[in-house]
């Protein structure tokens, strides 16, 4: 394990702090993953009919398998597409 | 940990040293006669003639007696050090032994060896394991998966490129390289306005590559940043292309190999890099200062990753830029820092003479930002020895080119007028018929570096807001 010390003035944690939530999602696009667990592509329609209802924009994804992280280039197409990502983790 | 009698006589030693190889059987003697307890540095069966050796290669209680030199011979009573002789010297030992009779046959006097706890690298180490170092940074404990390099950059710490990882240990060499007080604040760092302590300023001097011997010019590199004329956090903020451009003068330029030839402003140099990235890491990390946030940049400059070189003094005709502008003696060092940008090349390869050559600087000044601009911002021109060559055989001060070149600059206000030649950028009407200067009195600055080889100099150009409006150009000592 390395010790490193800290080179800045100390006002952040240490731990990397989550992005922050948005209040509000007006203008935003919104990415929805499944990871292809089953029925979870059942669920996530369903999510997206939601935000439609409500006329918020958003894309789906679906990962290959759920037994892997994403291919890359599908990271970085979400990452350059939306502004934020639902992804469903489990059955 | 070895546990020291409370009461008693002790000796540190170690193999590799001639005189605790000389003093062996004195130490023998006094183990058998009062019970001395022997301490190895790096070999436990040195030495073979004394039956109850205790090993301190680990150096725990070396460091604790803080021993400097071997054999040292220590009385301790009550469990505190009550006298003590390093080196071998008969009488010493016999008086801290309080024995009679020591070492028949050896010489009366030998010095010691170096102890290998302060050993370089080792004493370190030591001042980390015993919680010595009197460090005050945070320690950041990172994972047993994560990989350090790509820990710091997703921490915000780096310029882009690799940084080297700042560990206590380089950290406190690093700190070995001032003999100015860790927690000594040089000062307050924009735009957070945090405090920027010498031991604040050697991590980042470490992530930036730094060696010890360097760390005198990154202070006085800060300090010069931060005293309020530079106006740092403008600088910083503003959309144009500036960043801090430092000059160094004086014997530490060749103390720690700066280059002041042959592509002084390029790459290649571990001190001119390493110092100028120092200085831009201290403003990211202590000062919070980041592109595209407080760091308002249009398009930058390259020299923000680093923009430092040395004045090429030796052989010059003219005084060196620190002399010239705080009074300081040939040779005492100095650090000057100018809000500057980029390079623009002055080639002329068919000037003789001074006012030839002067009139080629002139026109090309007058170009800086844009043909319309003036008065506009300061400039600093890097002369390469070939050009300071004409005005040397000329017998040309710095003063008169200065004088030369202000002269030069002078434009007719018709043709800075918007509109004029064509261009809407300009200024009002009312200019014309009058001379307008290119450059504010003292917006010139001349240094001499560059190859020997080349007719061709360099523009720095500054910033818009130069002068006390702004950014003043800043000189500062380089205290050890």
């Amino acid at each position: 394990m390395s010790v490193l010390l800290d080179p800045t003035s100390e006002q952040s944690p240490t731990l990397r702090p989550r992005l922050e939530r948005p209040d509000a999602l007006d203008g935003l696009t919104i990415g929805i993953l499944d990871i292809a667990k089953a029925r979870g592509d059942v669920f996530l329609k369903r999510l997206g009919e939601r935000l439609a209802e409500r006329g918020v924009a958003f894309k789906h994804y679906a990962k290959p398998t759920n037994t892997r992280p994403a291919p890359l280039p599908l990271q970085q197409q979400i990452a350059t597409e939306v502004n934020l990502v639902i992804e469903g983790l489990s059955d | 940990m070895s546990v020291l009698p409370r009461d008693g006589l002790v000796a540190v030693v170690k193999r590799d040293c001639p005189t605790c190889e000389l003093t062996a059987p004195v130490l023998g003697d006094l183990a058998n006669r009062a019970g001395l307890q022997v301490y190895t540095q790096d070999d436990p069966n040195f030495p073979e003639n004394v039956p109850h050796r205790i090993d301190d290669t680990g150096l725990d209680v070396s460091h604790r007696l803080k021993i400097e030199v071997v054999p040292t011979l220590i009385r301790l009573q009550d469990g505190a050090e009550v006298d003590r002789t390093y080196g071998w010297d008969r009488a010493e030992w016999e008086r801290v032994a309080g024995l009679a009779g020591l070492g028949g046959g050896l010489p009366e006097m030998r010095p010691g060896c170096g102890a290998r706890n302060i050993e370089p690298g080792i004493i370190e180490r030591l001042k980390i394991r015993f919680n010595e170092t009197g460090l005050r940074s945070r320690r950041i404990e990172l994972g047993g998966d994560e990989d350090e390099h790509e820990a710091m950059h997703e921490r915000g710490w780096s310029d882009g490129l690799p940084l080297v990882p700042p560990t206590e240990e380089r950290v406190l060499k690093m700190l070995d390289g001032t003999a100015r007080d860790p927690q000594e604040v040089v000062g307050i760092v924009p735009p957070i306005l945090a405090p920027a302590t010498v031991e604040k300023i050697a991590i980042n001097a470490v992530m930036a590559g730094c060696k010890p011997e360097y760390m005198p010019v990154v202070l006085a590199a800060v300090e010069a940043v931060l005293d309020e004329t530079f106006a740092m956090h403008g600088v910083l903020a503003t959309t144009m292309f500036v960043g801090p451009v430092v000059i160094v003068n004086g014997s530490v330029r060749r103390r720690i190999g700066m280059n002041a030839k042959g592509n002084a402003l390029g790459q290649g140099n571990r001190a001119n890099g390493a110092i100028g990235r120092a200085l831009q890491l201290v403003i990211r990390n202590i000062g919070g200062g980041k592109p595209q946030e407080v760091d308002r940049a249009t398009l930058g400059n390259p020299g923000k990753y680093t923009y430092c070189f040395a004045e090429d003094e030796e052989g010059s005709c003219w005084e060196p830029l620190a002399v010239e502008r705080v009074g300081l003696k040939a040779g005492q060092s100095a650090v000057t820092v100018f809000a500057g940008f980029g390079l623009q090349g002055v080639v002329d390869q068919k000037s003789r003479t001074p006012e030839s050559l002067s009139r080629s600087f002139a026109e090309s000044l007058k170009v800086m930002f844009n043909v319309k601009s003036a008065p506009s911002a300061d400039a600093l021109i890097v002369m390469s020895p070939e050009h300071e060559r004409t005005y040397r055989e000329a017998g040309w001060s710095k003063a008169r080119v200065y004088e030369e070149l202000y002269k030069l600059t002078e434009i007719p206000g018709e043709d800075l007028v918007a509109g004029a030649k064509g261009i809407a950028e300009g200024g009002p009407a009312s200019r014309a018929g009058t001379m307008v200067s290119k450059f504010r009195p003292g917006g010139l600055m001349i240094v001499r570096a560059g190859g020997n080889a080349g007719m061709f100099s360099g523009i720095i150009g500054g910033w818009s807001s130069s002068g006390p409006r702004g950014s003043t150009p800043v000189t500062k000592e380089v205290r050890n």
